[in-house]
């Protein structure tokens, strides 16, 4: 291409008599050659060629020249304008439609137990609660022990070693607990719940429910918003006391604070207050996790491939969420 | 012309991200025949059924299926409507979490008042009706391809309904699997008196199964008329797919 750069014949004749072998990429490259010097005016022919090379440049060539239109450039407010505009309208209108058909049905279908399949709840409530007994059990004690043995060396300089008991209590009871649990329960039950619900959707359960006269929302997100409200405060009160045998286990070898002055210290610091905000706070986060899950779950557009994308998103958002809301709730109740 | 016509369909037109899928489509499905909608891969035929499904809404045209305009319905009327409808999909859209028996019984327990013990009886004896009267207990995963078609029939048509919708139902299926649904689907007609619409370009299985035919091709009806018309039309592409289907 280079060379014809300086070309300034008005015709141009390829010679194809020499040609022994042509594919596709070279029936597409003498194409573009001809095409670019059409555009400059020369005019250019094929001559000569076997049989067998006419035919082939006949079968590749392309009816019509590609014509390759440039994306319009789009400015960096309408960028903004574009993002903003599309999270309005396809997340946050469609997940409060959701949110309010939920939150409708989990309500109604208390009462209207026939309407309820028969042993889902105490399924959800297994699946999403039971099951993760071990594992919430096992990490809220690693984090009471890991975070009393941190505080233990400075409050040991200060010679407040006693008010390890009050940094384990009210830390676990009020925040690391519910959040801890969130956290286990979303990676766990909300990936869970946003797969199972994006695969129905991908394999026609979904319509097939809607087509039988079956809400699909009260039918599938409903039983996990039962199970997951019921369950997560049982779990975050299982996490409070694991993580304070934690801190006292640690409170015990590295500050000589027997478990009896441990327990006497923690009925002077801990309040009812304290645990009903970290029941609030794990009712609130049960919410989340559940409705976040089923979003996006049922946003799912592609085939398998957007079942692991969705179940993905879902799981990062739900625990972005769950932050959030435990800054909000920690700015609104102290 | 026939009047005893359960579905019309009226200058239906869709469109998804710009692009047009159904453009001017009209057609009338007709009571106890069963019409196949048929047309190559990528014609609009599963859209097509969607719409008539009230799960897509149409961007114009209408639909009206047992006298009722599917767009404009409440959401208790459309509700009253699906209960008239069977849907038999595809991959047959059967829940996973439930066995084939709680599958085919779901509809009867959320809305019906039968006890437990009927819903039971009338479970088994769709199955029964189907040829599948052992997979009661087992799991859609535990089923053939086949089989999975039969158990998706059966809750189909749990509820009686007069009007069964069939989504590509040989789909997937061996030529003997695909006789054996086709045989099936006749009996339901004869034993129960429904109106089938069937979505398929299975060629074999429109000669065994259809009364009438409509032909799709990219998103417009290019042939309607009864299966005998179709086989001898002129439309060249009804005539190529039955001639190529042949082969």
């Amino acid at each position: 291409m280079r060379l014809l750069e300086d070309f300034d014949q008005e015709r141009l004749e390829i010679n194809l008599d020499e040609l022994g072998l042509i594919d596709t990429g070279g029936v597409a490259a003498l194409d573009l050659l001809k095409e670019k010097m059409g555009n400059k005016g020369f005019e250019v022919d094929y001559t000569g060629g076997k049989e067998d090379i006419r035919r082939k440049m006949e079968i590749f060539s392309l009816d019509n020249p590609m014509v390759f239109e440039g994306s319009r450039k789009i400015s960096f407010f309408e960028k903004i304008g574009e993002g903003f505009e599309r999270i309005v309208r396809d997340y946050m209108s469609s997940f409060l439609v959701l949110t309010a058909n939920v939150v409708y049905w989990s309500i109604s279908d208390i009462f209207k137990s026939k309407r309820q399949r028969k042993g889902e709840f105490y399924n959800q409530a297994v699946l999403i609660g039971v099951n993760a007994i071990w594992i919430v059990a096992g990490l809220a004690f690693i984090i009471g022990l890991v975070m009393a043995l941190q505080s233990s060396a400075q409050l040991r300089n200060f010679g407040a070693n006693i008010y390890i008991v009050d940094l384990t209590v009210i830390a676990m009871m009020s925040e690391m607990g519910p959040l801890i649990t969130a956290i286990v329960v979303a990676g766990r039950s909300g990936s869970a719940i946003a797969a199972e619900i994006a695969t129905m959707k991908v394999t026609s359960e979904l319509d097939a429910l809607k087509t039988m006269a079956l809400q699909p929302v009260r039918f599938v997100v409903v039983p996990k918003m039962h199970g997951s409200v019921i369950t997560l405060p049982f779990l975050t009160i299982i996490a409070d006391i694991m993580g304070i045998l934690g801190g006292m286990f640690i409170a015990f070898v590295s500050l000589d604070i027997t478990p009896q002055v441990f327990v006497n210290r923690m009925a002077e610091t801990l309040y009812n207050r304290d645990i009903f905000i970290g029941i609030i706070k794990s009712l609130v986060f049960a919410v989340i996790i559940v409705l976040t899950g089923s979003f996006y779950g049922l946003r799912v557009k592609e085939g398998a491939e957007g079942v692991g994308k969705v179940t993905t998103t879902a799981v990062v958002v739900s625990i972005t969420l769950v932050m959030v809301a435990d800054s909000i709730m920690g700015l609104l109740f102290y | 012309m026939r009047e005893n016509n359960i579905i019309q369909v009226r200058n239906l037109s869709a469109s998804f991200n710009g692009r047009d899928i159904l453009s001017d489509v009209s057609f009338d499905v007709f009571e106890k025949d069963i019409t196949v909608i048929l047309g190559g891969s990528g014609a609009g035929k599963s859209v097509l059924l969607k719409h008539m499904l009230g799960l897509y809404e149409p961007r114009e045209g209408s639909i009206h299926i047992l006298g009722h305009d599917m767009a404009g319905l409440e959401e208790k009327d459309q509700k009253q409507m699906y209960l008239r409808m069977g849907v038999f999909y595809q991959n047959g859209g059967l829940l996973n979490s439930l066995t084939v028996g709680e599958n085919i019984a779901l509809p009867l327990e959320q809305h019906t008042d039968l006890n437990d013990e009927l819903i039971s009886r009338i479970v088994w004896t769709k199955l029964q009706l189907v040829n599948l009267p052992n997979a009661y207990g087992l799991y859609p995963s535990q089923l053939s391809g086949g089989m999975l078609k039969r158990a998706a029939l059966a809750r189909a048509i749990v509820m009686d309904p007069p009007l069964l919708f069939c989504d590509e139902p040989g789909a997937g299926l061996d030529p003997i699997s695909l006789a054996s649904l086709d045989k099936l689907i006749l009996n339901l007609r004869a034993q129960m008196g429904i109106s089938v619409v069937i979505i398929t370009h299975e060629v074999s299985s429109i000669l065994r199964i259809a009364d009438r035919i409509v032909f799709i091709d990219e998103g417009k009806v290019i042939f309607e008329g009864t299966l005998n018309e179709g086989l001898e039309s002129n439309v060249e592409h009804v005539y190529q797919f039955f001639e190529k289907g042949k082969l």
